[in-house]
């Protein structure tokens, strides 16, 4: 298989940009994510009358449906009833909408995995609510959550691959537009394939590297 | 003239049209996740031998569904190795093959922790009262295992369903797709008609998709307990 390098090296800076757009839109969907799995887990784990119903009903029907269909929703579906959003704000609303619910529950299993005894023994050893949380709670429950945390970071940033299909001009959509213009499908392909490398390889080792080294919770429970 | 924008999906055959765009969801759905599961289950088998080299190489082949996206897959495999080694797939055989290969690599690894997950002196047992290793994953392992894997396989089914809906931009006429089809028809007739499918097609994945993550959450529960 001849490859056509100078088609390769021309496409370069395409591609270059069209990663940026996607590690743009990973970096607010992830940070969007993560404020909102931070709320909704706080509201169920205090069990809170009223947003605890919505809560659920939200994680429920965010994580039973494909990203694809809740970004048609509201990129074509809406704005036919007046609600105009350009296609990078979709984009990022889709993922937070989706990562929300994948971060809550990650959040959640590990406030629970914090066990009674632990809170009881900070209470009774004099604590102040917000030093419980600070030095009791919160060490505990992230040492339990990152695994999936680090895991969910991946699982968004893979699916920014979807939002090409409106009109976002990220990896797919330009892979798609040289191999429909140029014809030039390997060179493509393989550049689509090098640039999720790139960014996901590093990341993905990161996130494992990092997950060794918060694993401090789970002795003496 | 200007109606209610609900009334388009029953309009004519529109309800009929988008239940058979959802029954070809359902069908890739369907075959990739039965060879997928058959395929994982082998390759779980595989997994847990003690050669070092098999491990690897059924770990590098988990990692590379992994960290490249589905999507990504289906475009290699479509446009790609079609291109190189000179055949016509359809859209449909593409994604079958591709979701089958992705599922076989989850179900591998579920398959895997479950196996591992079982006491040695299961095996130890097995193997003192002459059981070849046929038998041994037949009536002992297996058997146990499969409690074990099942949520997760449940889960990742709901997983594979979801992922169905990215047929569309390969070319399949799935519901998505019919359901663009019927906004294009009645673009002027029913100007909000891409609310009314785009929620229809929303709600129908709901319907598929939830009763299946509830029963994998009350078996992890049951089991768990």
């Amino acid at each position: 298989m001849n490859l056509n390098w100078q088609f390769i090296i021309d496409s370069l800076p395409l591609y270059r940009q069209a990663a940026w757009a996607t590690l743009k839109l990973g970096f607010w969907g992830i940070l969007i994510s993560l404020v909102i799995g931070l709320i909704c887990s706080i509201a169920l784990y205090l069990k809170l009358k009223g947003l605890k119903t919505i809560v659920k009903i939200y994680i429920e029907l965010s994580r039973n449906t494909p990203l694809l269909i809740q970004l048609f929703f509201l990129y074509f579906g809406l704005t036919k009833l007046g609600i105009t959003l350009s296609e990078n704000t979709c984009a990022i609303i889709g993922l937070s909408f989706l990562g929300g619910s994948y971060m809550a529950e990650a959040f959640r299993s590990g406030l629970e995995a914090v066990s009674r005894s632990q809170i009881e023994s900070g209470l009774s050893i004099g604590l102040s609510q917000a030093q419980l949380v600070r030095y009791v709670i919160f060490p505990q429950a992230f040492s339990v959550s990152m695994p999936s945390v680090a895991a969910n970071c991946i699982f968004l940033l893979k699916e920014t691959s979807i939002v090409g299909a409106i009109a976002v001009v990220d990896l797919m959509n330009v892979t798609k537009d040289l191999i429909g213009m140029y014809y030039q499908t390997f060179e493509s392909l393989l550049m689509l394939v090098a640039a999720y490398l790139i960014i996901i390889l590093p990341l993905s080792m990161l996130l494992t590297w990092l997950e060794r080294r918060v694993r401090y919770a789970e002795f003496g429970n | 003239m200007q109606s209610l924008g609900i009334s388009i999906l029953f309009t004519g055959v529109n309800m009929q049209r988008l239940f058979e765009g959802l029954m070809v969801t359902v069908r890739i759905a369907f075959i990739s996740i039965s060879i997928g599961s058959l395929l994982g289950i082998v390759l779980g088998v595989i997994w847990t031998s003690k050669s070092k080299w098999l491990r690897s190489v059924c770990r590098l082949y988990l990692e590379m569904f992994r960290i490249i996206p589905i999507l990504v897959w289906l475009f290699v495999m479509y446009f790609g190795v079609t291109t190189a080694l000179n055949i016509d797939l359809s859209g449909e055989t593409v994604s079958i093959i591709v979701f089958s290969l992705w599922g076989a690599a989850e179900m591998g690894d579920i398959v895997r922790g479950a196996l591992e997950s079982l006491p040695r002196h299961q095996v130890d047992s097995g193997k003192a009262i002459g059981l070849n290793p046929w038998d041994l994953y037949q009536y002992i392992l297996i058997p146990q295992a499969v409690k074990r894997m099942l949520p997760g396989a449940i889960n990742l089914a709901t997983r594979m369903v979801k992922t169905t809906s990215l047929v569309v931009l390969i070319g399949v006429i799935d519901v998505t797709k019919v359901g663009q089809q019927i906004i294009e028809r009645f673009r002027v007739e029913i100007p909000t008609a891409s609310f009314w499918v785009y929620g229809f097609v929303f709600i129908l994945y709901f319907i598929i998709c939830y009763p299946l993550s509830k029963i994998s959450r009350i078996l992890e529960n049951r089991w768990n307990g």
